[in-house]
């Protein structure tokens, strides 16, 4: 391997860093687009099978060639741009959306070692990259100059930079407990089983993160952006791979949101207890079977619950996860000047 | 000239240039989406310089949240552009004068910084984690002037709640904790009663009218 890039090396020259960050930047993005392709396959058949229906089967064997058919569809078809929707912008807000969806991808650690940039900050930095994200949806609401798509976009915004802010409370508390910022040594602070990842000292931010999670991302119960039988969302006004980058940008955020939670609460690469046959599989495996987990609680409850009303919504995220955060930050700083301040590293 | 230089520059035409579009820029909308450029740009500087935290706490606060309920302000507003352009020239005099004024004072500050700061720059050794040196110098040093700000910020948010609250009288809302009270005695009311049976008069009554329905088809 490392014969390899030295070798690599020699052949690109001056340019040897660009082209290396270059591949390692493709080695991320790549199987996340697969992971996002595979997601909404995978959302189709698990809510299908809830609904007692088989869900998607007619390309490929089982349907397992449906998303690659989707994505073909949606590359084929024409984008239409609305003769009165101001144009720059109504282009540009894709681009704002898939951005920061990708680009928080940058400082996640896939393993101790395995990280594209093991940045001090990185929590601080992945939460000011996704708190960005709600420019592609204000703006792609406002450029299409439809009051339906406008109306859309403002609920949309809303709801984000609403539960934006429990959520950074919620990871206050994860800092707090591992007293850094720097993801690796967040996961390397829940060392051990089980019971000493995040998600027990941590329950309620827990609970609200992962909720919070849910709504940034317009998941149901909470997406009330593309309820399409009562109301219509911000994207109305696109088609094609216009709309097909802002869905990319949703299941990346869905895919990102399950990984934040599994590294900060669930022990990311941690086995589940730490001895013999745990230990045995690669952390790598841990992680993404974690990540596994979260997503599917995330199909599980889309298959569950009903939508949730709008003023529901933002009740919710101010009058009980914003005070719940609050309460358990000053409870994790107190119990850490007594004696049990133990319970919470 | 070396890599950190030229990205310097690059920086800080996008921010010039962002800047000037801000006052610049026709549309407002338009105006802001330059803003939040700028701050970006801002941002990336300021990591040149070594200041992470700061760097990203500005993308966090003033990108992830001020500017996007400043949009929402903006695009809200039923804006007359023609009308807003109105009184430029009345109004130029007073704006220039306070414009040039802002711009010595800064030139003054940054001639008097300029002769102390220039150490600053010095890169800082590996493990030196700006957010520790931060927060111990915001509760050690500085720990009374941060309080103050706090308390002025507070001050600032009960101000506001205060202003916008009104209490308008005939507007129906839930109580979502009364809702979750209730107890099926509140909405159903179980009565005990004797059953009814039929008797043969109502029997002889609905055959009578059975058949006057079907002579009169």
């Amino acid at each position: 391997m490392t014969e390899l890039i030295t070798l690599l090396q020699g052949f690109f020259g001056f340019a040897w860093p660009l082209v290396y960050s270059m591949a390692k930047i493709v080695a991320i993005v790549a199987p996340l687009m697969l992971g996002v392709a595979y997601l909404t396959y995978a959302e189709r058949k698990i809510i299908g099978y809830m609904q007692v229906r088989i869900g998607p089967n007619r390309v490929g064997p089982k349907g397992w060639l449906q998303p690659i058919a989707d994505a073909l569809k949606l590359l084929m078809k024409e984008i239409l741009i609305p003769a009165s929707a101001n144009k720059a912008i109504f282009l540009l807000a894709p681009v704002l959306a898939i951005g920061p969806a990708l680009a928080a991808w940058a400082v996640v650690p896939f393993s101790p070692e395995l990280v594209l940039a093991n940045i001090d900050a990185s929590l601080l930095y992945i939460m000011a990259i996704t708190s960005m994200g709600v420019y592609g949806i204000v703006l792609a609401g406002w450029a299409s100059n439809s009051k339906y798509a406008f109306l859309g976009g403002m609920r949309a915004a809303a709801q984000i930079v609403s539960y934006e802010i429990a959520m950074g409370f919620a990871l206050v508390g994860v800092l707090m407990a591992a007293q850094s910022l720097n993801l690796v040594e967040i996961v390397k602070a829940q060392h051990g089983g089980v019971f000493s990842w995040y998600w027990l000292p941590l329950f309620p931010l827990f609970i609200v993160y992962l909720i919070s999670g849910l709504a940034e991302t317009n998941r149901a119960p909470f997406d009330v952006v593309e309820g399409e039988s009562e109301i219509v969302g911000f994207h109305a006004e696109y088609s094609g791979m216009a709309f097909a980058i802002f869905f990319l940008a949703e299941y990346a955020n869905m895919i990102l949101v399950a990984t934040m939670t599994s590294l900060m609460f669930l022990g990311g690469w941690n086995p589940l207890f730490d001895f013999a046959p745990f230990t045995w599989v690669p952390g790598f495996f841990w992680l993404v079977a974690k990540v596994l987990f979260v997503l599917f609680l995330f199909l599980w409850f889309r298959a569950t619950f009903p939508r949730y009303r709008y003023d529901q919504i933002m009740r919710l995220g101010w009058k009980v996860f914003i005070p719940v955060t609050l309460v358990w930050i000053v409870v994790v700083g107190a119990a850490m000047q007594t004696p049990y301040g133990y319970l919470f590293h | 000239m070396n890599f950190e230089t030229l990205v310097f520059y690059f920086l800080a035409t996008i921010l010039l240039f962002a800047g000037l579009r801000v006052v610049t820029a026709r549309h407002p909308v338009h105006a802001a989406l330059f803003l939040v450029l700028a701050f970006f740009t801002g941002a990336g500087l300021w990591l040149l310089l070594e200041a992470e935290f700061l760097a990203i706490t500005l993308v966090l606060v003033y990108i992830g949240a001020v500017m996007v309920l400043f949009l929402f302000v903006v695009m809200m507003m039923n804006l007359n552009i023609e009308k807003l352009r109105n009184g430029f020239w009345s109004n130029l005099p007073l704006a220039a004068f306070v414009g040039i004024l802002m711009a010595v004072e800064m030139s003054l500050v940054l001639m008097v910084a300029g002769k102390t700061v220039g150490s600053g720059s010095l890169p800082h050794a590996a493990g030196y984690s700006n957010t520790k040196e931060l927060g111990r110098l915001i509760y050690t040093d500085y720990v009374y002037p941060f309080e103050l700000a706090a308390v002025i910020l507070l001050v600032a948010i009960v101000a506001a709640i205060a202003i916008t609250l009104r209490r308008r009288t005939g507007t129906k809302h839930q109580d979502p904790a009364r809702q979750v009270r209730v107890k099926r005695e509140d909405r159903v009311r179980l009565v005990s009663m004797p059953a009814e049976t039929l008797k043969d008069s109502d029997l002889l009554r609905a055959e009578a009218r059975e058949g006057s329905y079907k002579e009169g088809e």
